[in-house]
C-alpha cells in the first residue's frame, strides 16, 4: 500500500456558485436588477416586498417576484395582490433557496421573461443562517431586521449581515411601543457591515419607502450605465 | 466523489477542509456527524481535518490586510477604522484528501 495526497482546492458550494454565475450573466444580459431579500421568519419581508412591488409599479417599472417558503403558496398570493407576476418556490423542508431552484423557476413562467423586467425580487426562506452561503446571482442582497427582533441581531448573525449590500429595518411604525433602540441597531449593523445603506421603513405607513424606491432606481441606472 | 474515480480501489484516509470564520459551519458539529454521514461511502472510516481561517479584511487606512480576532466587529485591529473589503473568511473548500492505494493499481495509474 502507498499513500498519496490529492490536492483538490475545490469549493464545496462550487456547483451552486457556477450556476449563480450563469444566472448573473443572464440577468445582466436581460438588463434586470435582481435583489435577494433575506431575514428571520416574521420580519415582514412579504409586507415590505408587497409595498415595494406596488410602489415600483406606480412608477411604471416592470417588476416580478419569486418567493421561497418551505410550504404553502400564501406569500405568493399575498404578493400577487400588488398586480405583479409572482411565482412561489416550495422547498419542502430545505431552509434556503439555491441557484438551481431559481433557474428552474425562471423556466416556463407564464408571461414572464427576464428581458421584459426591470426588477426581479427573490424573497428567500426566512432564515438568517444558510441563505448567506447560497449565491443566487443577485446584484443586491438585502438583509431585513424588524423593530420587534432585538437590536443585536446583526451581531448574532454576522455572516448574513456582513454579506448584505443593503439593510432594511421594518415595522418602524411600532418602534416606540417595542422600545426599539434605533441608535443601537444602526450602530450594530455598521459594526458588522461598515458603510452599508440602511433604510428605516414601515410597509404599513409607507415611511421610508420613497427613499428605498429612489435607491432601487439609482441602482438600476447605475447598472445600465455599466453595460 | 468524482475526484475519487481516478483512483479505483483506493481508500480515503484523510480529508482536509478549509473553513472560514464566516462560512456558517460549526466545526464541532461537522466533526461529530462525519462518521455517520460518510458511512457506506468511499469516505467511511476517514479522518476529517478542518483548517479554520480567520477573517482577513483589507484596511484602506493602513493599506494592509489585517486579521480580525472575531466576527463581532469589522474594524481594523491596528487603527480601529471600519473595514468593508473582505479578503478571507467565507471559504468552505476541500483542500485535499489522502488516499491509500494498492501497489498494482498505482502501477496502472502510472502506465
Amino acid at each position: 500500500m502507498t499513500t498519496r495526497i490529492v490536492e483538490l482546492r475545490r469549493g464545496i458550494l462550487k456547483k451552486n456558485d457556477e450556476l449563480a454565475a450563469g444566472l448573473r450573466g443572464r440577468y445582466t444580459e436581460a438588463g434586470v436588477l435582481v435583489l435577494n431579500l433575506v431575514s428571520s421568519p416574521g420580519t415582514g419581508k412579504t409586507a415590505f416586498l408587497e409595498r415595494t412591488l406596488r410602489d415600483l409599479r406606480a412608477h411604471g417599472a416592470r417588476v416580478a417576484a419569486l418567493v421561497g417558503d418551505l410550504e404553502t403558496d400564501n406569500d405568493a398570493r399575498r404578493l400577487a395582490a400588488s398586480g405583479a407576476p409572482v411565482r412561489q418556490i416550495n422547498t419542502h423542508g430545505i431552509c434556503h433557496l439555491d441557484a438551481e431552484m431559481i433557474s428552474k423557476h425562471l423556466e416556463g413562467w407564464d408571461g414572464v421573461a427576464l428581458g421584459g423586467l426591470d426588477y426581479l425580487f427573490i424573497e428567500n426562506v426566512g432564515n438568517l443562517v444558510c441563505p448567506s452561503s447560497y449565491d443566487l446571482g443577485e446584484k443586491i442582497r438585502v438583509a431585513l431586521l424588524s423593530v420587534t427582533e432585538g437590536e443585536d441581531k446583526p451581531l448574532k448573525y454576522p455572516t448574513m449581515f456582513n454579506s448584505a449590500d443593503a439593510a432594511v429595518i421594518t415595522k418602524m411604525d411600532i418602534a416606540e411601543p417595542c422600545a426599539f433602540d434605533r441608535e443601537l441597531a444602526l450602530k450594530n449593523i455598521n459594526e458588522i457591515r461598515p458603510g452599508i445603506r440602511i433604510f428605516e421603513t414601515s410597509a404599513k405607513t409607507g415611511k421610508g419607502m420613497e427613499e428605498w424606491v429612489a435607491y432601487l432606481q439609482q441602482q438600476r441606472v447605475k447598472r445600465e450605465a455599466l453595460q | 466523489m468524482e475526484s475519487l474515480e481516478a483512483y479505483p480501489g483506493a481508500r480515503v484516509v484523510e480529508v482536509r477542509l478549509k473553513v472560514g470564520a464566516l462560512a456558517s459551519v460549526v466545526v464541532d458539529s461537522l466533526e461529530f456527524c462525519w462518521g455517520i454521514a460518510t458511512e457506506g461511502t468511499p469516505l467511511a472510516g476517514s479522518r476529517l481535518v478542518v483548517n479554520t481561517l480567520p477573517v482577513v479584511m483589507h484596511c484602506a487606512a493602513c493599506d494592509a490586510n489585517v486579521e480580525l480576532e472575531g466576527v463581532q466587529s469589522f474594524r481594523c485591529p491596528r487603527c480601529d477604522e471600519p473595514c468593508s473589503d473582505l479578503r478571507q473568511g467565507r471559504e468552505l473548500d476541500i483542500e485535499s484528501f489522502e488516499i491509500e492505494e494498492a501497489e498494482t493499481e498505482k502501477a496502472e495509474v502510472k502506465g
